[in-house]
C-alpha cells in the first residue's frame, strides 16, 4: 500500500461521484441546455479515468470490469439502431420518433431524443474507457524519474 | 467591432501556443500546450455562439486527449529529436498552400453576414420548425437527434469502430491466442 | 485586388485569414517534424482550425447561441422567441460530432505509434526509414545469395 499523494486520493474520492452526477445531468438535460450524449459520455469516462490514474488500473477494473466495457461499447450503437427499428415496427420511417406518441408528436420526439442520446452516451463512455484501459494496460517503457 | 477584437486576441494566443508547440522538443510540454490550445479554442467557440461545440472541445480536448497523449509518451519516448533537414521546403509548401487558401477566401461572404448562402437554406428552416415539430429549447440537440438522426447514427458507429480498432491494436487478444497455442 | 485595402472588407475577412494562419501552423508541424507524436498534435491543430472555420460560417452578427427561451412548463416559449436572432445551428451539430470522432481517430493513430515503437524501438520517422532501408537491403542480399546458390 502506498501512502503518498494523500490529498490527491481524498480529493479524487470526493470528485468522482460529483463528476458522474454532472455527466448524468448533462446527459438528461441535453434537450434544455448545452450538452447531450457525446459530452456526457466523455465526462462519464473522465470519472473512471481519473479514478484509474490516482488509484490504479486494477482498482478501477474492479469497479468497471473490462468485459463490461466491451459489452457497453457495442450496446450503445445497438440502442440507437434499435430505436430506429422500433419506429419502423410501429409503422413510421426509420428514426421518426413521432411513432412513440402518434397523438402528441412532440412527446414522441422527446422520448426518441432521450433514447438515442442515451445510446450515444453509452457508446462514447465505453469507447473512451476501453481506449484508456488499452493504453494503460501496456507496460510503460519510461521510468518515473524521466518525466 | 468588439467581437472582432476579442476574437483577434484569442487568435493571437492560439497562434502563439501553436508556435510554441512547433519550437518545443520535450513532448510533455508539447502535450500540455496542446491542452491549453484546446481550452483557448473552446473560448473561441463560445464567442462564435457554438456553446455545445465549446463544451465538447473542453471535455474532449483538455480531458481525454491529454490523458491519451501522456499515455502514449509513457509508452514511447519523452523527447523529440531535432530534425536533421532544413525547414526550407516545408515552409515553401506551407506558404503556397496558405496563399491558395487565402485567395479562395476572397470570394467568401463577410464574417457574420446574415445574407450569406449558409444562412439561406436549411439552417433557418430548422430554427423555424423546431418549436412546433420537436419542442425542445436546444436546437442543436433537436437537429442532432431528430432532423439528422442518420448522420449521428453514422458518427456513433465511427466512434465505435475506432474503439474496436484501438482494442485490436493494443489489447491482449494476440497474447490470449499465444497462450492457447502453448496449452495445445 | 483593390478591395483588400477596404477596411470593411478587411474586418469581414480577417477571421478567415487568422484561421488559415493557424491551419498552416498545423500543416507545418505535420510536414516538418519527424517525431510521430508531434505529427499527431500538428494534425489536431489543423483539425481544430478547420472546426473553427466551419463554425464561423454559421455565425450571424448580433446573433446568440441557438437555445430557445422556455416557459414554466418546459416548452419553447414561442412569444419570447420573436425578434431574437440566432446563429445557424447546423455547423454546430456537424462539428460537435466531428470532435468526438476526431478524438477516436486520434487515439487510433496513437495506438499505431505505440505498435511502431514496439517494432522499431523509435518513433522518429527518419530512423524508421533508415531501419526499413536496412531491412530491405538485408532481404535483397539474402535473396541474391539464395539465387546465386541455385545457379
Amino acid at each position: 500500500m502506498i501512502f503518498h499523494h494523500l490529498i490527491l486520493r481524498v480529493v479524487t474520492k470526493l470528485l468522482v461521484g460529483t463528476i458522474i452526477l454532472f455527466a448524468l445531468y448533462v446527459q438528461f438535460h441535453g434537450d434544455f441546455s448545452p450538452g447531450g450524449g457525446f459530452q456526457a459520455g466523455v465526462i462519464m469516462a473522465v470519472a473512471f479515468i481519473l479514478y484509474g490514474i490516482v488509484f490504479s488500473l486494477e482498482s478501477v477494473k474492479k469497479v468497471f470490469p473490462e468485459w463490461l466495457v466491451h459489452k457497453i461499447l457495442a450496446l450503445g450503437v445497438l440502442i440507437y439502431a434499435c430505436t430506429g427499428i422500433a419506429t419502423m415496427l410501429l409503422g413510421y420511417d426509420f428514426l421518426d420518433y413521432d411513432a412513440f406518441a402518434p397523438l402528441h408528436p412532440t412527446h414522441g420526439q422527446h422520448w426518441g431524443l432521450l433514447a438515442i442520446e442515451f445510446g450515444v452516451g453509452v457508446t462514447v463512455t465505453g469507447v473512451m474507457v476501453a481506449i484508456y484501459y488499452a493504453f494503460a494496460g501496456r507496460p510503460p517503457s519510461l521510468p518515473d524519474e524521466d518525466w | 467591432m468588439i467581437d472582432t477584437l476579442t476574437n483577434t486576441v484569442l487568435f493571437v494566443m492560439l497562434v502563439l501556443t501553436a508556435l510554441a508547440i512547433v519550437r518545443m522538443e520535450r513532448l510533455f510540454a508539447v502535450v500540455m500546450l496542446s491542452s491549453v490550445f484546446s481550452l483557448l479554442s473552446a473560448l473561441l467557440f463560445v464567442t462564435l455562439d457554438a456553446v455545445d461545440v465549446a463544451f465538447t472541445e473542453a471535455a474532449v480536448g483538455a480531458g481525454i486527449s491529454t490523458v491519451l497523449m501522456l499515455g502514449t509518451i509513457a509508452l514511447t519516448k519523452p523527447t523529440a529529436k531535432r530534425s536533421r533537414h532544413t525547414a526550407f521546403v516545408p515552409l515553401i509548401v506551407v506558404c503556397v498552400t496558405g496563399a491558395a487558401l487565402v485567395y479562395g477566401t476572397l470570394d467568401m461572404p463577410a464574417f457574420g453576414a446574415y445574407d450569406a448562402p449558409a444562412q439561406m437554406h436549411v439552417g433557418p428552416d430548422y430554427l423555424a420548425r423546431t418549436p412546433d415539430d420537436i419542442d425542445v429549447p436546444n436546437v442543436v440537440t433537436a437537429i442532432l437527434g431528430s432532423y439528422r438522426g442518420y448522420d449521428t447514427l453514422g458518427e456513433t458507429a465511427v466512434v465505435f469502430t475506432a474503439g474496436i480498432g484501438v482494442l485490436l491494436l493494443l489489447s491482449g487478444l494476440r497474447r490470449r491466442r499465444e497462450d492457447e497455442d502453448e496449452e495445445v | 485586388m483593390g478591395q483588400l485595402f477596404n477596411l470593411q472588407f478587411l474586418t469581414g475577412h480577417i477571421h478567415y485569414l487568422l484561421f488559415i494562419i493557424l491551419m498552416m501552423t498545423g500543416l507545418f508541424i505535420v510536414v516538418d517534424k519527424t517525431n510521430l507524436v508531434k505529427k499527431i498534435i500538428g494534425l489536431n491543430i489543423f483539425q481544430a482550425s478547420v472546426f473553427m472555420f466551419y463554425v464561423s460560417i454559421g455565425k450571424v452578427t448580433g446573433g446568440t447561441a441557438p437555445i430557445f427561451p422556455m416557459d414554466d412548463k418546459y416548452h419553447v416559449d414561442k412569444e419570447a422567441l420573436q425578434g431574437i436572432v440566432y446563429s445557424n445551428p447546423l455547423p454546430h451539430v456537424l462539428i460537435l460530432t466531428a470532435i468526438v470522432v476526431g478524438i477516436a481517430t486520434t487515439s487510433l493513430g496513437l495506438a499505431l505509434i505505440i505498435r511502431i515503437r514496439e517494432s522499431f524501438n523509435t518513433i522518429d520517422e527518419e530512423d524508421i526509414l533508415n531501419i526499413e532501408q536496412e531491412m530491405t537491403r538485408d532481404d535483397n542480399n539474402k535473396h541474391r545469395d539464395v539465387a546465386e546458390g541455385l545457379t
